[in-house]
């Protein structure tokens, strides 16, 4: 077999320059400056800054506020996640069973991945108005007064309600072409072995679904880590107050609105990490059990 | 025939390319939206037709915060506006970062506009000012906080609308047995902490309430005041004479809005928006209650809102723009369409004669509360507050005091995580800058 390559050793440099060029511009360079912030106390409009070594970080470990934060956001993400992909995945296998109407009933399950986070935040907004939200009434009938934007634990409910139904649209799509590739010689011969639908699905159509649902996995943990926010956004209006923050939305907070550089870098930089460690567990450890056909 | 047409389009159009070279521009960067935006056009289109030397084009950014951060991201790119709007927490920033800013004060007196700082409502006079007094941003749209009463639900229980809040304790009973939530607030930092120091005349920050400089400036939160107050403030809500529905300023402004709510605290620049609302009820103004326990009789408040500042970094003729803008933005009839317009108090004694001599308070009487507010008597710790970081001070104060009202937490460990978490942003702010 002939060995493919290029003659002049750098023409691929600079074919891959532009590439190049865009990551160190919009990826490395932000990610460094973040980096370098992170150590100094600074003033926003440039005039002078102070090294304060890693101060900025250790404050963050000493607030109870930043703490009760990150459990909030890790707790919010595996909720996320963990609804998203169970709703998606149960829809997915009775859609794929539908014969009659399939394509209205599956584009009906779809449309509302079309919907911007802001607006899904404005819709929990109104369903879950503390007067007259339609949500609001339905559960105040099993004597639940939700109170959203006043009660902390209500205000996480609209949210993970409002990030649930935005995500699990994209789930099912994924989801239900992850089902119509599994041949279906595979499931017939299935069917022949075992009677139960239920314990077929666990041990064949599963495991078959594996490699979809971990690439779903991350995905669906880096939307409820980062892609929550402009829904965040919309339902704290810009006014936190004593109601769950994620992490992300804390950067926003110190940085954009308050302006505290070196103090937003930090908190940029603990997110880089843990976005850091969520790849390399993809890569690591997910990669290598999964079998890709 | 068509030669000399052509020659005389060339002309003419070089004549006005010429008229238009000559005239210096000037931006105007501010997060003033809807109506207020218009008004805002309005106000620049008044200027560029009231003379031809300069032009000044007025852009919106969005919220307040936006604006400030882009003019901050603009300001490190060297294309930073002539002249920007900041919130009044965003204020410490601003000023604090010297050499961003030219003095509207020393901008205005060198263009031989002149100023004179008593031309300007005393409430309104130095809150944007530095430690000796120079006027450093040029107030625009102010506001206060005052209380709005729903007159027939005060009529329906037989009370007259509460001066002091040991009054309210009087006639709050009567209200609730008639069916109403007596009394809602809209905004908790503002209304009942920033305000309530200058209301009774409380130091709220050390350092001349952080005007004498950012270093060691330590907030006075954890006084027995303001424990006092807040105390009385839970038991009022858990006897159902105080309603509480969120930090959000709607939410609780909508319980007035539907008549269940009789009074609410807000804004003095709410009245134009009651007005066109036009409430199936009967309802006015007064200020912003004070404790007689504290003080016999109420002193004046802060103004909120925002200020104009004019940016560094540009033209001796760009600066003569902005002056001259400075100058056409306080002028009497300016000031008073403004207040007539979008609510806000005229920051000159001048347009508030204007406005009361043609009538604006006898049609509009909510009109003048809050400025009436702001012409009572000052006391040494009324003039305003200077701290940074202050965005995030607030968002302590309404989280800690929103988990006291809910109750989360007593008032004594509240006020002790406001005051800690407050100090210790306090003293990064003060090592951020370089003054």
């Amino acid at each position: 077999m002939k060995r493919a390559g290029f003659a002049n050793p750098w023409l691929p440099v600079l074919l891959l320059l532009p590439q190049l060029t865009i990551i160190c511009l919009f990826f490395y360079w932000p990610a460094w400056q973040a980096v370098r912030s992170s150590f100094f106390l600074e003033d926003p409009f440039g005039f002078g800054e102070t090294f304060v070594g890693l101060q900025n970080y250790t404050r963050l470990l000493d607030s109870t506020q930043y703490m009760k934060n990150a459990w909030f956001t890790l707790w919010f993400s595996a909720v996320v996640t963990a609804l998203s992909l169970g709703i998606a995945l149960l829809l997915a296998v009775k859609a794929d069973s539908v014969l009659r109407g399939a394509r209205t009933y599956r584009t009906l399950l779809m449309w509302v991945y079309a919907v911007a986070p802001p607006v899904a935040g404005f819709i929990a907004l109104i369903v879950f108005n503390q007067r007259w939200g339609p949500l609001t009434e339905f559960f105040a009938q099993f004597g639940w007064e939700i109170r959203i934007r006043l009660e902390y634990f209500d205000t996480a409910f609209a949210m993970i309600v409002a990030s649930v139904w935005k995500q699990v649209p994209v789930n099912f799509i994924f989801f239900l072409s992850g089902l119509q590739s599994i041949p279906p010689a595979v499931r017939e011969a299935a069917m022949i072995d075992n009677r139960s639908a239920v314990s077929r699905f666990w041990t064949v159509t599963f495991p078959l679904l594996a490699p979809t649902g971990f690439f779903l996995l991350i995905i669906n943990i880096t939307y409820s880590l980062f892609d929550t926010f402009g829904m965040i956004d919309t339902i704290l209006r810009n006014n936190p107050g004593d109601q769950p923050v994620t992490l992300v939305y804390q950067v926003y907070l110190d940085g954009f609105r308050g302006q505290d550089i070196g103090g937003s870098s930090a908190q940029s930089v603990v997110l880089m990490v843990l976005v850091l460690a969520l790849t390399v567990f993809q890569f690591r450890l997910v990669e290598r059990r999964i079998h890709y056909t | 025939m068509k030669n000399i047409l052509f020659t005389t389009a060339i002309a003419s159009f070089g004549l006005v390319a010429g008229a238009a070279q000559a005239q210096t521009e000037i931006t105007w960067w501010h997060g003033m939206g809807g109506h207020l935006g218009d008004v805002v056009n309005k106000i620049a289109e008044g200027f560029n037709e009231s003379q031809d030397a300069y032009s000044i084009t007025p852009v919106f950014k969005g919220s307040y915060e936006e604006t400030l951060t882009g003019a901050i991201a603009a300001f490190r790119a060297g294309e930073q506006p002539n002249i920007v709007q900041v919130f009044d927490a965003g204020a410490a920033t601003v000023i604090g970062a010297r050499g961003a800013t030219i003095a509207v004060q020393d901008l205005l007196e060198s263009s031989g506009a002149g100023f004179d700082i008593e031309a300007y409502i005393p409430g309104v006079r130095y809150f944007y000012a530095d430690s000796d007094g120079k006027m450093i941003g040029m107030p625009f749209n102010s506001s206060s906080p005052v209380l709005y009463y729903n007159a027939d639900a005060l009529a329906e229980a037989g009370v007259t609308p509460p001066a002091t809040y040991e009054e309210f304790e009087q006639i709050a009973p009567a209200l609730r047995e008639a069916g109403y939530t007596p009394l809602v607030q809209t905004h908790l930092p503002w209304e009942f902490v920033e305000n309530f120091h200058s209301r009774h005349n409380l130091p709220f920050a050390t350092n001349d309430n952080g005007y004498a400089g950012a270093e060691g400036t330590e907030i006075l939160i954890n006084s027995p005041e303001m424990a006092m107050h807040f105390t009385k403030v839970k038991e009022w809500l858990d006897a159902g004479l105080f309603g509480f529905h969120g930090t959000s300023w709607d939410d609780n402004k909508a319980h007035f809005l539907d008549g269940s709510a009789a009074m609410y605290i807000g804004s003095s620049g709410d009245f134009g928006g009651l007005e066109a609302m036009d409430l199936p009820f009967e309802w006015a103004s007064t200020f912003l209650p004070y404790w007689e326990a504290i003080t016999e009789e109420g002193y004046q408040s802060f103004i909120g809102g925002a200020a104009l500042f004019a940016m560094s970094g540009h033209s001796d003729e760009e600066n003569a723009a902005s002056a001259a803008f400075f100058e056409y933005l306080t002028s009497p009839e300016v000031q008073y369409m403004w207040h007539r317009e979008t609510g806000y108090v005229p920051i000159t004694s001048a347009a508030y004669e204007l406005a009361r001599e043609d009538g604006h308070y006898d049609r509009f009487p909510a009109a003048e509360t809050g400025i009436k507010q702001l012409m009572l008597r000052s006391g040494e710790n009324t003039a305003g507050y200077r701290m940074g970081f202050y965005v995030q001070i607030r968002d302590v104060q309404n989280r800690e005091l929103s988990r006291f009202l809910n109750g989360e937490t007593s008032i004594e460990d509240a006020l002790a995580t406001i005051e800690s978490e407050g100090n210790e942003l306090l003293d990064r702010f003060a090592r951020t800058a370089t003054n």
